[in-house]
């Protein structure tokens, strides 16, 4: 399969973040799907199985990432998922999901810090699809 | 009811079950104590008993005698400073040994009680020691609680700083790689974006300096009378730019001139804070309309618009520093989260009070009340 057969879905509540992550991803050359809220995201998740999902941590509550990491997990099991979040830095709070202990409450694949370069996330991306 | 362990170390058991037995019924209250303390005595007849039992039980207090078979009490005193323990000790000790017991005092034993002592001596000693462990506990509360509240701050803070940096970054990034192309028409949607993130956190920065003003600057010298209708009038011409743009009309009705003393900055920030988010969190061609009303003792300020409103359980949090209500409505109209966080401030600063009155897409409701005598600013 070609990158431009996987679509990814990308939320994140900052209008910047998720148009520069939707330009390098596109530019990478996947396909995107582009929600602002966790709200939105739940209705995306519904109704369509993306191939992998990159979704922010703070939006409508602190927790809206890992929230929306346990929906997807539980409707869709081997759809990959990212949580990229600036919160680390900031509150010393750090998420490494090494440990089989985390693996079991944190439902994501990769955590990642926001600001990362494009080929940094593109790299993490093939790597999760297998590519 | 809170129990405070007390270990006896004396060679004399007279000693020893006369305190445990006059502090098994004792118990310590004040006023200002959340609640009653008790005592939990236990014993040890020497010195190397007695750091047994203190590794083993952690007392909160213990009473020691310093002359001890083997090692004396100011070793056993020397053991729990080199060890930093949380032990309050207090020398039981002989008129003839009064010597001893001021070098232990110096040595970190805060009291001493001389023997032979009356239940009542001790019992006053024992209360005394009890106050100022409460003290001691609460001091430190305190202090862990603000440190924990100021590194939430700073933490959220960071975070909304960072948060435009990072897509300005991104942003500059993109253009430096030409990577929507080689035209600067390309990069329009960049660069308004970035602008409007620049002034997103210039705000920002404005709304923190006014934090601050009212945190650190209580200058009893700036108090004045100051006639609101003034300061209103001077804010509408602020935000009246930023109205047009918006469509929207700001109404003065001023009932009844209202005085108050206060330092007329402070006012300048609530008026201006309040009148801006009528204008910001309207809709097209709406209306924000500022009462100004005096009874004989508060001043009465009401700022009502025909906006977007805000759901009785997002009322709650609307207060807090750095809350910002998300979701449709408000994901285009940028803010720092801190204005009415500062609004409240001033007014609990004035002992007035504020309330909040709101209906989604009808309209919010903002009605402040101020004392117009001078009160004491704290």
């Amino acid at each position: 399969m070609k990158k431009s057969d996987f679509t990814i879905l990308v939320v994140d509540d900052d209008p910047d973040y998720l148009f520069q992550t939707v330009f390098n991803l596109e530019k990478a050359g996947y396909k995107t799907m582009a929600v602002e809220s966790q709200a939105e995201a739940e209705a995306v998740i519904a109704r369509f199985k993306p191939h992998l999902a990159i979704f922010d941590l703070m939006m409508e509550s602190d927790d809206s990432g890992f929230i929306l990491c346990y929906k997807i997990k539980r409707k869709y099991p081997d759809v990959p998922v990212i949580l990229a979040t600036a919160v680390s830095h900031e509150t010393g709070l750090s998420f490494s999901i090494d440990s089989e202990q985390e693996k079991l409450w944190i439902r994501a694949d990769r955590y990642l810090e926001k600001g990362i370069r494009p080929e940094q996330l593109d790299q993490e991306v093939m790597k999760l699809l297998k590519l | 009811m809170a129990v405070l362990k007390v270990l006896v170390i004396d060679d004399e058991p007279g000693i020893r079950s006369g305190v445990s037995r006059i502090l098994n019924n004792f118990h310590v209250t004040y006023p200002f104590m959340d609640e009653d303390y008790t005592f939990e005595v236990t014993e040890a007849g020497t010195g190397e008993e007695g750091i047994i039992m203190l590794e083993r039980d952690m007392p909160d207090i213990l009473l020691l005698d310093n002359k001890l078979p083997g090692i004396q009490g100011v070793d056993v005193l020397e053991y729990i400073r080199k060890r930093n323990y949380d032990i309050v000790v207090a020398m039981i000790t002989s008129y003839a040994s009064l010597d001893v017991a001021i070098r232990a005092t110096r040595d970190g034993a805060i009291d001493f009680i001389p023997k032979p002592f009356t239940p009542q001596e001790l019992k006053s000693s024992i209360e005394n020691i009890t106050k100022q462990q409460y003290l001691k506990r609460i001091t430190h509360k305190l202090k862990q609680e603000g440190k924990k509240i100021r590194y939430q701050f700073l933490s959220v803070l960071s975070h909304e700083l960072k948060a435009p940096l990072n897509a300005l970054e991104g942003y500059l990034r993109m253009m430096q790689e030409k990577q929507a192309g080689d035209r600067i028409e390309d990069y329009a949607t960049p660069i308004e974006r970035s602008l409007q993130r620049i002034q997103g956190m210039r705000s920002l920065i404005m709304d923190l300096l006014d934090f601050t003003k009212i945190r650190l600057e209580r200058k009893e010298e700036k108090i004045q009378e100051v006639n609101l209708t003034e300061v209103a009038s001077e804010a509408i011409v602020t935000v009246q730019p930023y109205a047009i743009q918006m469509d929207v009309t700001i109404n003065l009705d001023v009932r009844s001139d209202a005085i108050i003393m206060a330092d007329p900055d402070d006012m300048e920030i609530v008026f201006n804070n309040l009148i801006s988010n009528a204008v910001k969190y309207n809709k097209v061609g709406g209306k924000a309309e500022i009462t100004i009303d005096s009874s004989d003792s508060d001043a009465i300020l009401i700022f009502s618009d025909t906006g977007i409103g805000i759901t009785k359980n997002d009322t709650e949090n609307l207060f807090a520093e750095f809350v910002r209500i998300k979701n449709e409505k408000t994901r285009n109209i940028s803010g720092s989260g801190l204005g009415l966080s500062i609004v409240k401030k001033v007014v609990e600063l004035y002992h007035g009070t504020i309330n909040v009155d709101s209906t989604p897409d009808v309209g919010t409701i903002f009605t402040i009340r101020l004392p117009k005598k001078t009160v004491t600013i704290n």
